[in-house]
């Protein structure tokens, strides 16, 4: 049988074999913060908890700069990455303004909006 | 033999925990939500039900990548909820059915559904904020419970089709279980919405009343879509709209929309809930 064709969704990237190889330090890691000591241990020494993943340059990277893109184009999955951004007391509308370059309260909006 | 006495179907967000543990079900944001479940309570009141079948999605709480089973089915004798890192309390154990769970087990993996067994299981929101919607008493869940997960993080992921026809030998399974027990079925997620990518805060809302519309009057609609398709109708987390199908699919022939809400915004998502009886 053909291998199965790629689909391509604007703005949408699908956790497929590609993501979940590309991101398993990525992930592992964030799932590690399900336990608070975890996240303490985060942010008591970034570094450190990040060396004890093996996380790639392009992960370290996204990482440092909390950008949810960058996080999934390293391979992050969203489900896993919400308990990084948990971190910060980001919420999923944080995360959904930051990555759509919006306000928050634009985001807001635009929700309400697809309720019209 | 034990009965299906109906089928529920509600979406899950996590922003719903922070509402009940806020009180915050009277606020405007909240009523419209909250208030499909009033006639809900009255109706379990009445049909009692002993034990509840609940398909659901995991999030990253008792499965990660390492493994990654694509249908799982809980046989614990209890199930317990814990901290998925981003901040809403903790609900007390749910009480399993043993009997049950290696009953289903035993039927679907005759039928082919080849399982993954879980004698320890954590459950996450997706399991645990439905039942408090349904059962909103201080303390414990009052029914006994059997976790149903289907794999929605990583692809390949299961297909509508597929879906279906586990719900179907799901439905099967129960009619065929020597118990008098009473059984509802809850299947939990979507309706549209997408947290990643360009693409976050995508919602469909034509498509989702179709979808719940779909579930009276033609229950294998949904199934004509790919997984893909359906990102491309509902959002990537929109997918979770399987929970629904595999639950509806559970109850053979016509039914009954008891109770039938759409409403949004919830957080990121587009929130149903419905209540299916079966007709026969
Ligand atoms: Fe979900």
């Amino acid at each position: 049988m053909a291998e199965q064709q790629r689909v391509s969704i604007p703005g949408t990237t699908l956790f497929d074999d590609i993501q979940a190889q590309k991101g398993y330090a990525l992930n592992k890691m964030c799932f590690s913060f399900n336990d608070k000591a975890n996240r303490d241990a985060f942010k008591a020494d970034e570094a450190a908890y990040c060396a004890r993943f093996g996380l790639t340059a392009p992960q370290l990277a996204a990482v440092q700069s909390r950008n949810v893109l960058q996080l999934i184009a390293a391979g992050g999955n969203v489900y896993y990455l919400a308990k990084f951004a948990g971190i910060f007391g980001l919420d999923v509308q944080d995360i959904g303004a930051q990555q759509t370059g919006m306000s928050k309260d634009e985001f807001k909006q635009k929700l309400l909006n697809a309720g019209q | 033999m034990a009965k299906i006495v109906g089928s529920i179907v509600t979406s899950h967000v996590p922003a719903i925990g922070r509402a009940i543990a806020g009180n915050l079900q009277n606020e405007p944001y909240w009523k419209p939500f909250f208030d499909a479940f009033p006639p809900i309570h009255r109706w379990l009141d009445e049909v009692k039900p002993d034990v509840a079948v609940v398909v659901y999605n995991d999030h990253g709480l008792n499965f990660f990548l390492d493994k990654m089973p694509t249908f799982s089915v809980g046989a614990a004798p209890e199930y317990r909820n814990a901290d998925e890192g981003w901040g809403i309390p903790t609900l007390p154990p749910f009480t399993g059915d043993t009997e049950l769970s290696w009953h289903l087990i035993n039927q679907l993996v005759n039928k082919e559904f080849d399982l993954t067994t879980c004698q320890e299981m954590l459950v996450d929101h997706a399991f645990t904020l439905p039942l408090k919607l349904l059962w909103p008493q201080e303390g414990a869940c009052p029914i006994k419970v059997v976790p149903v997960c289907i794999n929605t993080v990583q692809f390949p992921i299961p297909s509508a089709s597929r879906c279906y026809k586990l719900g179907e030998a799901i439905g099967e399974a129960i009619a065929a279980w020597d118990s008098d027990a009473r059984v509802v079925v809850i299947g939990t997620g979507g309706l549209s919405h997408q947290l990643d990518g360009e693409r976050a805060g995508f919602i469909n809302k034509p498509f989702d009343l179709q979808f719940m519309q779909s579930l009276v009057d033609n229950p294998k609609w949904a199934t004509q879509y790919t997984v893909e398709q359906l990102v491309e109708h509902t959002g990537s987390q929109g997918i979770e709209l399987l929970m629904w199908l595999a639950a509806r699919a559970t109850i053979k022939g016509d039914v009954r929309a008891l109770q039938n809400t759409y409403h949004l915004p919830i957080s990121n998502t587009a929130a149903g809930v419905m209540l299916l009886e079966p007709l026969a």
